[in-house]
């Protein structure tokens, strides 16, 4: 089971710093990362990779979306 | 993955965004505003709180219609890409204190980050140490952000809470149609003109208004933001706002240099003093308000047209913290700081640092 990051409702560099933050704990696997806007959903998938993770899946949630990254 | 690429996200799209900002600034200059502030997020703000009279400063008050444009034309992007998303209630009133600091140490310096790049662009060399300042700034504002410094969550909220500060800036223009500035009268209506000094200098209206709402649909797309790209490129390495403002400068130079806009030096620039310490302290307090409050002042006006409620009290902070700015006498002016300007830094300093030491928490 991968993890839940949940950035909705923070601004800018909040949803990037939690997103490396959990990347740098788990080294590899799969992160799942909520965010509510279009700018967040941008700047996760660019941070993840720019660490070599991929950007597997990425939903319209509710109001946001639910970003899927994941690294083998 | 049902989403339509955004082309302005990536690299080229913010190149072409810096480019477009750059070309057009340098011609609104040649257009008619003032020197090296053919857009000044800072100056015109302060300028539209002159107009309404918030300070009564006689060089700088015109209802600018590019701060209308920016906010107006991001409105127009946000419903057009589906974007538009009404939001509020991370920390309202820290933001607008963090607003008016911002501006009252840009106008120690006398330019928005923006300006700071438009003035280096026309070779003010004086320009070079706000940059540093500003730098400095958001660099102490990333040791923040790594401290856990954060200003909270917003909530989802009613669409006319988003509409807010568009509502106001469609009154602004309507007050600017209905009381045009009139030959040789400080007051049309309830609005005030300068009849000298860089409140006087504009382009015509239509111009302005047209680029603003270009600029505001294109930095909306592209979430330009000149803090952002330093402090990306401090926190996370991360090039790509950088690009743009790279872009920014590049061409506003060049187009600098075709229009015979481009003297270099440190002395006699227009809107600009020498006192290389205040053009950097000023920056400092600049650059920390920006960072702590998550975007620099254009950024900011994207991001209210877009909806985010608390962008929008940074944008009323500004205009505010511009009349204590003026009345209060800490702005600068091309003799130099105002008699309470490095006060005044002093004391902004000290509360970005309360904010930033007594504002944090780990988010889960």
């Amino acid at each position: 089971m991968g993890s839940v990051v949940d950035a909705r409702g923070l601004s800018c560099p909040q949803p990037v710093l939690m997103t490396l933050g959990e990347i740098k704990k788990l080294g590899k696997g799969e992160i799942e990362v909520l965010v509510d806007t279009d700018t967040s959903k941008e700047n996760v998938s660019r941070a993840a990779e720019s660490q070599g993770w991929k950007v597997q899946d990425i939903r319209g949630e509710g109001e946001g979306y639910r970003i899927a990254i994941r690294k083998d | 993955m049902t989403q339509m690429k955004n082309i302005f996200a990536v690299r080229w799209g913010i190149i072409v965004v810096g480019a477009f900002i750059g070309v057009f600034a340098a011609l609104l200059q040649k257009m008619g505003n003032p020197g090296n502030m053919g857009i000044c997020v800072a100056c015109f703000d302060r300028d539209i709180a002159g107009a309404l009279g918030l300070h009564r400063a006689d060089v700088v008050q015109y209802m600018r219609p590019e701060i209308i444009g920016f906010v107006l034309g991001s409105l127009v992007a946000a419903y057009l890409f589906k974007e538009f998303r009404p939001r509020a209630g991370s920390a309202p009133i820290v933001r607008f204190v963090l607003g008016a600091f911002a501006m009252i140490g840009a106008l120690v310096f006398l330019g928005c980050p923006w300006r700071a790049l438009l003035r280096l662009a026309g070779g003010d060399g004086n320009a070079i140490l706000g940059i540093a300042g500003l730098i400095g700034g958001i660099w102490v504002g990333t040791l923040f952000l790594k401290g856990g410094y954060n200003l909270g969550r917003s909530e989802k909220t009613y669409a006319s809470v988003g509409w807010m500060l568009p509502l106001i800036m469609i009154f602004f223009l309507v007050l600017r149609f209905i009381y045009p500035p009139l030959a040789d009268k400080p007051q049309s209506g309830v609005l005030f003109y300068s009849l000298k000094g860089p409140g006087s200098m504009h382009a015509p209206l239509a111009f302005s208004l047209l680029v603003g709402l270009a600029v505001g649909f294109l930095a909306q797309r592209s979430r330009f933001c000149t803090m952002g790209a330093f402090r990306d490129l401090i926190l996370f390495r991360q090039p790509h706002l950088f690009t743009g403002l790279l872009s920014l400068l590049v061409f506003a130079f060049v187009t600098n240099l075709i229009l015979g806009q481009f003297h270099p030096g440190f002395a006699k620039q227009p809107v600009a003093h020498t006192l290389s310490a205040w053009n950097f302290g000023g920056m400092v307090l600049a650059g920390l308000a920006f960072a702590l409050a998550g975007g620099c002042p254009g950024r900011q006006l994207f991001l209210a047209g877009e909806g985010d409620g608390d962008a929008a009290i940074f944008v009323l902070g500004m205009i505010v913290g511009a009349g204590f700015a003026h009345n209060f006498g800490t702005a600068s002016s091309p003799a130099g700081v105002g008699p309470n300007g490095i006060a005044a830094v002093i004391i902004g300093l000290l509360v970005c640092l309360f904010i930033g030491f007594t504002m944090r928490r780990k988010m889960a």
